[in-house]
């Protein structure tokens, strides 16, 4: 099926040349990064995690998000989501290789990344997120390439994919609660320590995770003769709705029970993020803009009418992804370590040659998107002729 | 038609193709040129020598050594073989234990066959004799292209002849 | 010939992974061929459980600012806020993101955030007290480390394995007590003197006291303790006759955070 990945249009290898410029740009300068050490990045003694760990985060949560279209398809028989399965499982298996590359650009010593398997720690939550990312990625490449092979032969796929779609959707849920567990485990962090960190990350993962999916699907629908169908988009636009509602509700919940109880520790880091301490006040404007733009975000999806009109929803779902990406991204990694343990103020902002590598990494994850997306769609394409 | 297994077990019809080897003779070039270019170390330098690598023990602290004292820790020939995995488990047993149990550090002097005991420390013990790195260390190290990088940590100057300077 | 270019490709990979893992899992089993013979040096001390006692009532700020400087003297830790030579200054900012500090000094409510009232004794308002890892009995630390390149020895020293860190900083964001120190960037040109009694790091990993563990296991105090002039106060806490435990006994000792249920083994006498 890779044969369909290598013919396109202009503008599809436009897209690839575009994105592999952007990659080999990205991994010069982490040549750059490899040879002078982390000390390019604007992480420091007291923000020690930054904008690497931040997309990771992030990108996990969109990984986790396939599970929202493969429960409904295989847990309840929901046909529909029969078309739009194997988007949502590539997206899954290009965000989890964003996840692993980010994770390994992170490393000061890459180098010895395999001492992780030579010297396993099952007390630590970072071995066990080795396994379930690296699972979760063969899982979803395993059974996207299967289903679509039996597609496009026009068979029933076998037994043994149903099993493993089926070991997929807890695994879905595991590799996002281990990543939150990464936090939320941490004494000192009290950002973090809070049990509902978990249930805020699938919150916004199945938010932000089916808004790009969303998005996906109207650009393949624009640009391809597929059409993975209005009734998928707008379970989709229903799901992201609830997601982004419960979201909001979750970051409510944080801000009551930290400012009822007026526990100091735990409040300097809300006041870091949306006031400002200590007259640093770098976050401030992007927080707010977080979540309200969130809020109003989840009240207009409420509305069918604005979900039903496909541009409408297609804004919507780009504040979601947008807002979400900021609170996940900036808003907990900074929050999480501003003030530190000795309450002083150190703000973190990425620098250019940190921003670029980022940029190289989503170049990377997009081209294996595109790739992937093209065999998808081409064989969708060729199976309806 | 043939029972068709793909690399996952599934058993499907597949399309007959007829078997040719297509482009021939650009195939058997490419892969003519590709063996060439693979063998290049070997062939370049057929009838070219390179002269043995030769470690220098011309230091200071060696010279002062009276004959009898003038060994290493351990035999020379030995050490020739082994200096490697010896000093993978000195790091292994001063800092943690050697079986990789995380629990203390076995201490930190080793005992040479002879009965002698020396501080197990790449930079205040191996160092102190063979403070002339370049001439010593480099010189097999470089020959057999081997890069280890215990020197980007571990000082090249020991205690002693710090004192000394 | 029946095979196909599906079949070729398989087999030629499964061949490069076996070839590559064959290798990869001999050396992983492959036992020690050294019958290495390490054993304590004479005078190590030993203890069941190392803890200090800082008196912060007898330490004045230039005894303390000294114990600093001789820890990092003998640790090879780089200054980039003062860098030895001039060619090599950094923008303030990057230094304060790049420093690395094992033992240094805060103000009361930094380094007891919480604990400290709004009309305090002035004289500990203003005293400086000396931070450093507290080699915590429970360490959050050791717990998220994946490689367990940091690890609780057993005598109860946090150590650091500077070889099997991977940099991944965990370890970094589970201490609550922000004592640990990353390597941004080349630590070496930072340095004032090499110390050769101990290394240099390299890029990439982290690090932190270690209760002077090398120091210990050639019978000599920790280089704080030794600057300290009595005033640190280093010893085993499980060995009643100690000094450690003297002073706990004579006076009332605090700890940093300990309502978090790290047992830090640093007391301080306030």
């Amino acid at each position: 099926m890779l044969e369909k990945a290598l013919v396109g249009t202009k503008r599809y290898y436009g897209l690839l040349a575009i994105l592999a410029g952007l990659f080999a740009l990205g991994f010069l300068f982490y040549l750059k990064q490899l040879n002078f050490g982390l000390g390019i990045t604007g992480l420091s003694r007291d923000v020690s995690w930054g904008f690497y760990v931040a997309q990771f985060t992030y990108l996990v949560g969109v990984a986790a998000s396939a599970v929202m279209v493969v429960l409904p398809y295989y847990l309840h028989n929901y046909k529909a989501f029969g078309r739009v399965t194997i988007l949502g499982e590539f997206l899954a298996v290009a965000a989890v290789t964003m996840c692993i590359t980010f994770i390994t650009v992170d490393l000061g010593r890459p180098d010895r990344i395999l001492n992780v398997l030579k010297y396993p720690t099952p007390g630590s939550v970072l071995f066990w997120d080795m396994i379930v990312l690296n699972g979760y990625l063969l899982l979803n490449i395993v059974i996207g390439w299967n289903v679509l092979e039996c597609e496009r032969h026009s068979i029933a796929p076998p037994k043994w994919i149903k099993i493993l779609s089926y070991v997929s959707i807890p695994w879905a849920v595991s590799i996002h609660t281990v990543t939150a567990f990464l936090y939320a485990g941490l004494p000192g962090r009290g950002y973090w320590l809070t049990a509902i960190m978990a249930p805020r990350f699938l919150s916004s993962a199945f938010a932000a995770g089916p808004s790009l999916l969303i998005l996906l699907c109207l650009l393949v629908r624009k640009y391809s003769k597929f059409d993975p169908g209005k009734e998928q988009i707008q379970t989709l636009a229903k799901i992201v709705t609830y997601a982004t509602l419960i979201n909001v509700f979750f970051f409510m919940c944080e801000v009551f029970t930290v400012f009822y109880s007026q526990l100091p520790d735990h409040m300097a880091h809300f006041q870091y993020l949306f006031v400002g301490l200590d007259g640093k006040t770098q976050l401030v404007p992007f927080m707010w803009f977080a979540l309200v733009g969130m809020t109003l975000a989840a009240l207009f999806l409420v509305n069918p009418k604005l979900r039903k009109n496909e541009t409408t929803l297609a804004a919507l779902c780009g504040l979601v992804i947008i807002t979400t990406y900021i609170d996940k991204g900036l808003g907990l990694i900074s929050g999480g370590f501003v003030p530190n343990p000795l309450e002083q103020v150190t703000e973190y902002w990425p620098t250019v040659p940190e921003a670029i590598i980022t940029l190289g990494v989503w170049a990377m994850g997009f081209l294996i998107l595109t790739v992937l997306y093209k065999i998808a769609v081409s064989i969708k394409e060729e199976v309806k002729s | 038609m043939a029972d068709y297994k793909n690399e996952f077990g599934l058993f499907a019809e597949r399309p007959k193709v007829e078997k040719k080897l297509f482009d021939r003779n650009k195939v058997i070039a490419g892969i003519v040129i590709f063996l060439v270019m693979i063998t290049i170390p070997l062939w370049q330098n057929l009838g070219k020598t390179v002269a043995a690598p030769t470690p220098s023990l011309d230091t200071p602290v060696i010279k002062k050594l009276a004959e009898k004292d003038k060994k290493c820790v351990m035999p020379t020939e030995w050490m020739r073989a082994n200096h490697m995995q010896m000093l993978v488990d000195w790091r292994d047993s001063v800092v943690r234990t050697k079986e990789q149990q995380v629990t203390t550090s076995r201490g930190r002097d080793f005992v040479s066959p002879d009965g002698k005991q020396y501080l197990a420390s790449l930079t205040n013990t191996c160092m102190e004799c063979h403070s002339n790195k370049v001439d010593f260390c480099d010189k097999c190290h470089n020959y057999v292209a081997a890069a280890p990088n215990c020197w980007g940590c571990h000082l090249e100057t020991g205690k002693k002849l710090a004192e000394a300077k | 010939m029946g095979i196909d270019r599906r079949e070729f490709i398989r087999i030629a990979g499964l061949s490069t992974l076996l070839g590559l893992g064959g290798k990869g899992a001999f050396e992983l089993l492959a036992p020690g061929r050294v019958e290495a013979e390490i054993i304590p040096a004479p005078g190590s001390m030993k203890a069941k459980r190392w803890a200090m006692v800082i008196n912060q009532k007898k330490l004045d700020d230039n005894t303390a600012q000294q114990c600093a400087v001789a820890c990092h003297r003998v640790h090879n830790v780089p200054d980039f806020l003062n860098p030895p030579d001039d060619k090599l200054k950094l923008n303030p900012a990057v230094a304060h993101r790049y420093q690395i500090k094992w033992l240094w000094t805060e103000h009361f409510h930094n380094a007891f955030p919480g604990d400290a009232p709004a009309h305090m004794a002035e004289k500990v308002e203003h005293m400086n007290f000396l931070v450093l890892c507290n080699h915590c009995q429970n360490p959050p630390c050791v717990r998220v480390c994946p490689t367990k390149a940091t690890f609780q020895r057993e005598d109860g020293i946090v150590m650091m394995d500077m070889h099997r860190c991977i940099g991944c900083r965990f370890c970094m964001a589970g201490c609550p007590y922000g004592s640990r120190s990353f390597n941004w960037r080349d630590p070496r040109p930072y340095v004032k003197e090499n110390y050769p009694g101990y290394p240099t790091r390299e890029i990439g990993v982290v690090e932190k006291c270690t209760f002077c563990a090398e120091r210990l296991a050639q019978g000599l105090q920790p280089a704080c303790a030794e600057a300290s002039r009595g005033n640190i106060v280093f010893g085993d806490l499980e060995d009643e006759k100690s000094e450690v435990r003297e002073y706990l006994r004579k006076y009332f000792t605090i700890r940093r955070k300990a309502h978090l249920g790290t047992n830090p083994q640093v007391y301080y006498i306030v």
